[in-house]
Formats: structure tokens, sequence, C-alpha cells
């Protein structure tokens, strides 16, 4: 097939300006063609990825025309893209985000990140949320993240901005949160010279993310990117840092992004070893008193399912910790509710007396088990974990499984029937039965767990995303969640102003449901400004301040066990939250009488069009019990003070 | 609490910058200890191999290689101590011979050790000793009897016996 039959081809090339050169010189070596003529315009680089034909002809086009002999179709168009596409580092970045799917990237913008948000700004596909403070974007990350089960992606500028992130990022760390944080970098040359807004950012963040890498070339953006959402979403999830130097957002290259990520010292163990799986059976099998453990790593291997199935066929009492609540229903008989702390006693009492723990993707954190020497004394423990330093770090483990929760419980369903422990389970409902979640109503006040019971009432479908506090228990005591991913909070680092951010990153995330933030007073106050960015995008969070006028569960703390000393945690002069929401431009509701509850509820219902704040005046001194003083054992719960 | 016992780790790393801050910084921040730490290129060079010498009981032990695993650019970890090893450490020392009388009683002691005189001035001479602790901490002991100016000692490097696998 050598027909030379002359035609007449258009080309549109895409390429980068100095490229133009060897195109054109291309030519000598495609022999008699010419040629003819050659008109150039300057495209957005936007454009260049993904070039829409309607958006270039506005543009007079960009067009080259060569008269081609091997062309073998009557072709008008041909688009050449990404001949030998030069892009600046920045520009890699975003369109690496695009092939992980990133729909959101939530950041404050600072020199040394300039060319990235540059890069962001006529970008459609991956939308950029400016947020008001680097800790609410590391935050809001983090919230999409929980919400979605997808990586959230942050982005900072260098120094303060960086420093700024590490809240967030530590918090993501502490409960294994999918993120990557992108932080700009000064410029190579001045890294180490104490430049203006350097911090050493890797240096700073490397006990708190799973991995980091600190970019100095263009050439590393595409591998580093693919690399930290691999990373980031594989095995043990969690934060990976891209800190890139400024002058590699800048420069340009020719790239190529990865097809696969191979990293040769990073192969986690996601199927668990058939022999342990076996051993548990067993030990499932012989078991009188067993009760299952789980934790916040069943719902980030979205194993809730298999869960319920192992519950539902073995008729094992289950207790699902803070972190992981809504991967059992709360609602269901054999659901002992959380343990730990301010857990339910009959969850407590359960790990105290029971032959057989097995815990699913929880790290027998010192909330949960009290004083070690007294945790569940007479189990033996059965532990399903994707990190294997996570076992054995705490208790001592009878028949270690590390694998991927989703794939070791379903190896396990296969292997376990209907458990024959009714005395047990007689035992736990008695418990369950005599010792329930309960407050005293005082004299006309407003309970908080009161405005919890009514906001489950009315709200039930909703994800909540709660702060760290006195209400954080509250809420999880009384709020009976149902679904996995409809509980969010920081439980590992516990990090008041969390909350109001990562509702943000959720109601993003999930923009169908109804997104409630349970804060605190304290807590509310830490990361208000954040209020704005919700205003902005007409975001309709339900944000509800149970507010005791203090830093309730210090001042809990000093009243148990400092004589009523509060130091420090009076917060009678913070101002009056429903004013403040008008302020911002939101709509602001203060209820101070029990039967305003309900209404405002309703009212929150009905309005769409932005958040709206509710300041529920509560009991200032109501305390959170049960209650497992810090260094005791589970059996000597504080059921109440009176 | 079971007893502490001495660990020799074989730690293979990519050889990037920043991964030994990351092992040395996993060892501050949880507590535990370095003994000592040696770090080179393999023939591979894209592997570096850190030898990392620790103590600690069973459970601590086993937290170390659990962590040190958990390290990205960590590709291979070995606990030598699991099997038969052979360890070695290099000592250089200066030794003080103002006193002439005393350069052949040196020389000597340093033929009893193995050690090579690999310098030596009018006033000291700088010996090169291998061996395993036990051996340097002796040779160190006797030295000083001459008045040892100056030491430096590289920290343990390690290897199984017999062929891997």
């Amino acid at each position: 097939m050598s027909v030379i039959t002359s035609q007449r081809v258009l080309f549109l090339v895409f390429c980068r300006s100095k490229r133009l050169i060897s195109i054109v010189n291309e030519e000598r070596n495609w022999s008699g063609t010419t040629v003819r003529s050659v008109s150039v315009i300057y495209v957005n680089r936007n454009v260049l990825l993904k070039p829409h034909p309607s958006r270039l002809q506005s543009w007079n086009e960009k067009v080259f025309y060569f008269q081609q002999p091997t062309a073998q179709k009557n072709v008008s168009t041909t688009v050449y893209e990404e001949i030998d596409m030069e892009l600046s580092g920045a520009h890699i970045l975003v369109d690496g985000l695009k092939r992980e799917g990133v729909e959101y990237i939530f950041g404050v913008n600072g020199g040394a990140a300039m060319p990235i948000f540059d890069a962001l700004y006529d970008e459609t596909e991956v939308k950029l949320i400016p947020m008001r403070h680097e800790q609410g974007a590391s935050h809001a990350a983090d919230g999409y993240a929980r919400a979605t089960g997808k990586v959230g992606v942050a982005l900072a500028t260098s120094g303060p901005g960086a420093t700024n992130l590490v809240t967030g990022i530590a918090t993501a760390y502490m409960d294994s949160i999918p993120m990557v944080a992108i932080t700009g970098q000064v410029m190579t040359e001045f890294i180490g010279s104490d430049a203006f807004q350097e911090c050493d950012v890797i240096g700073v963040t490397r006990p708190i993310c799973k991995h980091s890498y600190l970019v100095k070339s263009c050439d590393e953006v595409a591998d580093v990117v693919a690399e930290a959402f691999h990373l980031a979403r594989t095995g043990k999830q969690g934060p990976v840092i891209i800190d890139i130097a400024k002058d590699a957002q800048r420069a340009e290259t020719i790239f190529q992004h990865p097809d696969t990520v191979d990293i040769r010292s990073y192969k986690p163990q996601v199927n668990g070893d058939p022999a342990q799986i076996a051993k548990a059976a067993a030990l499932i099998k012989e078991a009188k008193c067993p009760m299952l453990y789980a934790g916040g790593g069943v719902v980030l291997a979205n194993a809730s399912e298999e869960l319920r199935k192992l519950t539902l066929n073995t008729q094992i009492p289950i207790t699902v910790t803070l972190m992981g609540l809504g991967a059992f229903p709360e609602t269901h008989p054999l659901a002992m509710e959380m343990p730990g702390m301010h857990g339910s006693c009959c969850a407590n009492y359960a790990f105290t007396d029971a032959d057989l723990v097995v815990a699913i993707g929880a790290r027998f954190d010192d909330r949960v088990t009290g004083d070690l020497g007294k945790f569940a004394p007479k189990a033996k423990k059965i532990h399903i974990d994707i990190d294997p330093s996570c076992i054995g770090k705490n208790v001592p483990v009878d028949v270690p499984i590390v694998g991927d929760a989703k794939n070791v419980l379903t190896e396990l369903n296969k292997l376990v029937d209907t458990a024959d422990i009714d005395p047990w389970r007689n035992q736990i409902q008695e418990w369950k039965q005599k010792y329930p979640f309960e407050y005293e109503q005082k004299g006309n006040k407003v309970m908080p767990q009161y405005v919890i019971e009514k906001i489950y009432e009315h709200y039930s479908d909703a994800i909540v995303v709660a702060d760290v506090g006195q209400h954080q228990m509250w809420a999880a005591q009384y709020f009976k969640f149902t679904d996995p991913r409809t509980w969010l909070n920081s439980g590992g680092l516990g990090t008041m102003g969390f909350s109001l951010p990562a509702a943000i990153g959720a109601q993003l995330g999930c923009p169908d449901k109804t997104v409630v933030n349970i804060n605190g007073d304290g807590s509310y106050i830490m990361t208000i400004q954040e209020l704005v960015p919700a205003i902005t995008m007409k975001l309709p969070l339900k944000i509800f301040i149970i507010n005791n006028m203090y830093l309730g569960m210090v001042r809990q703390w000093q009243e148990l066990f400092h004589d009523k000393r509060y130091s420090a945690v009076d917060y009678h002069d913070n101002p009056d939250f429903a004013l403040l929401a008008q302020a911002f431009g939101a709509t602001g509701l203060r209820v101070e009488h029990p039967e305003d509850v309900e209404p405002a509820l309703l009212k929150a219902k009905g309005i769409n069009d932005g958040p709206v704040v509710i300041d529920f005046i509560v009991d200032e001194e109501e305390n959170v019990f049960p209650m497992v003083p810090a260094g005791a054992g589970l059996g000597d719960v504080i059921r109440g003070l009176s | 609490m079971s007893k502490e016992e001495r660990h020799i780790f074989s730690v293979m790393v990519e050889n990037r910058f920043g991964v030994l801050a990351r092992v040395a910084g996993l060892f501050s921040g949880r507590g535990f200890n370095i003994d000592s730490l040696n770090v080179a290129e393999t023939h591979d060079k894209s592997v570096s191999q850190i030898t990392l010498v620790t103590h600690g009981d069973a459970q601590i032990i086993d937290q170390i290689y659990q962590h040190l695993n958990r390290l990205i650019d960590v590709i291979e970890v070995t606990d030598l101590t699991t099997g038969t090893h052979v360890e070695r450490e290099l000592l250089l020392l200066k030794i003080s011979t103002e006193d002439p009388r005393k350069r052949a009683e040196i020389l000597q002691v340093a033929e009893v050790y193995r050690a090579r005189v690999i310098d030596t001035k009018p006033s000291s001479l700088v010996l090169e000793i291998t061996g395993d602790e036990g051996k340097l901490e002796a040779a160190i002991e006797i030295f000083n009897t001459y008045g040892i100016l100056e030491l430096a000692r590289t920290g343990k490097i390690a290897m199984m016996r017999g062929g891997t696998n």
C-alpha cells in the first residue's frame, strides 16, 4: 500500500510553544511533504490535556496544515494529543490528581504554592475549595475521606501553611484516614537556608504520616503523585505528604503517568493466613463466653457487611468502638454498644467476663481497655488487623491474623456457625436491660443528652460529624448509628476543632445526605472561621452546639479529680454563637428551654440554602457517665454520681 | 516482664536521602534504644544496609521488627540474633608513644590482638583492630594503660552464616 496520493490534511497539534520549531523541522524527514501553512495561537494550557474543538474555535484555532503523503484516510483533522507534551510540575500534579479521581482539593493559597493554585484556577474536573485556615483544609480533606472512603486532598503553602496542616495530618494518621497533603516548598536552591517561609515539613511530619516525598524536580511529579495515592489508599491507610519545591512546580518537562505503581519495599498483606483463620474458627466454636470487638478498621476496609454476617451467623454479642460506630447497627439486640471509658457497662462487663475476644480492626486503645492488667483477664484473644505492628502492641494475642478485615471475615464466615452460648447471651441481655445509658432531668434545664436524643429522632439518617469532648461522648451514646461512614469523629488524636471543616468535606463528598455537625462551645470556636466557605458554597450543614459554657470534659475531670479547681475551662466569655452566625451570614438560633429544642430542630430541617447554627444552652455541669477513670479496670466503671 | 536481650537487626533500605532519619525517628519517637548503628551502601547501589544493635524484651523486639517493616523505604528486616551469625566491628586507636621504651611493648600487645599499625608518628601510632565486641573491649582496656589519645569505632556489622533462605 504505497499509493501516494497528494492530500491536504489538517493537523491540530497541541504542543508547548518551544516545540514548534522541532515539529516544523521534522518536515525534512517526510520526503515530499510540504507545510502549506502554519497558524499558531496560544491556548490555555488547560485545554491541552482535554481539547474541546468547540472551545478551540473560539480561539481562532491553533492549527498546522500539513501536506502528508502517507495519510490513508481522507482525514481532515487529526488531534495529536500529548506529543512530547511538556507541562509544568504544577500542571503535571493537577493532571495526576485527575487521574486519581480527585474531586475536591481543600486549600489555602500562599507564595510557595502559587503555581499549583494557578494550575487549578480554571480547572473544572478538580474543584478547588478555598478554606480559611490550613487546619480547616486538612480536616475538610479528612472529613471528605471518612464520609466517602476516597482519598482526601489538602493543599497549602510552605512554612506556616504547612505547619498549620499538621494537626489535621496527625488527626488523619491516628485514625488511618487516606489523605494526600500537598505543600509548596521554597525553591530548591534555598532549601536549608532558613529562607522566608521555609520549614522542613518532611521532618516535622515524619512521625505523623504514612510516608512523605520531597519533590525537587518536575521530573519526579508524575511518579510521586501515583505512589502517594497508592500508599494513602492501600494497606493500612493514612496521610501521605507531597512537599514540592516552587521551582519544580514551575519547571516544564515531558512526562508520563505510570500505569501501575510497584514499590518493592511495600507489599501489604491483605489476605489472612488460612491456618490462622481456621484456628480462630476453632476457638470461636469452643468458647462459652465469646464477644466480638470491632473498630474503625472495619469501616475503613468497607467490611460492615461481612461483620454483620459474622455476628448474625454466630449470634455472638458485639461491641463496636467509638471509631467503628455504624459498622454494626446499634439498634440490634446483639449490639452491646460502645466499650471503654465512657462506654456501656454491658460492653465493659462483657470484656471482664468473656473467655474469648475477637478483635477486628480495633487496636486495644487505652481508652477502650482501661488498666491493661485487668483487661479481659479470662479471655483468649483473636486479633484481625491489616497492620502487624498493631498486633500484640498493647495486649498479648493468642491468634494473630494479619490481613484486610473484609477478606479475613469473608473467609472466617465460611467456617463458623451459630454459637451455643445461651447462658452468656442471657447474661449480656440482663446487663443491657439493667444498665442502659441514662441521665437525670435537672429542673427546667436543657439536658445535653436530651438534645442528642432529639437530634437522633429527627436526623437518624444523617451523617453525624462530632467534635471532641463531652458532646462527642453523648452523641456516641445516645445517637444509635446503623450504617458505616455516618459517624465521623477524631477518636485517636482527639482534635478539638475537627468537626466543622470535616462536615464541609463530608457534605461535598455526600451531597445527597444531610450532614449534622454536633459541636461543643470550646471546639466550635477553634475552627469557627470555616463557617465562611460553608456559607459561600451554600452548604446546608446543621451545626448544633452543645453549649455548657465550659471546656466540659476537662471541667468534668477537674470536678472529679482536681477538687473542682476549674483552671482555664470557663468559657462564659464566649460570644453569642447565634448572633455570631448571623454576622457570618448564616442562620443562627439560640435555644435555652427544653420545649424549644424540637421546634428549633424542625426549623433547621427546612433551611437548606446554607448552614444553620443552633446554640443549645445546656446544663453547665452535667457529666458524662458511665465512666471508667483513667488507669482503672473496666470492671470498676462508675455508673453515675448518685 | 520477660528479660531484656540484645538483638542485631540487618535492615535493607532504599538508598535515598531521609531514610536514616525515618529509622532513627522511629526509635526516638517510640522510646526504643539504639546501641549501635552502621549504614553503608551495598553492592546494589540502590540499596543501603543498616546494621542496628538494640535491646529490649521480646515484646519490644517484636515491635521494633514490625515498625521497621512498616516504614515504606524499608525493603527487608532480618533479626540476625535469631540464627547463627558473624559480627565484626572495626576499631581505630591512637596511642601515645611519648615514652619510646613502651613502643615495643605496645607493638607486642598489638600482635596479640592482631592489630595492624596504620600510621606512626614519633609521639603516637594508630592501630586498626577488628573483632567482636568482647575483643574490642578487652583491647581498649589494655591499650588504655598506655594512654589512648583518640578512639573511633564503626559499630557492628553482621551477617548470617551459610546460604540465605
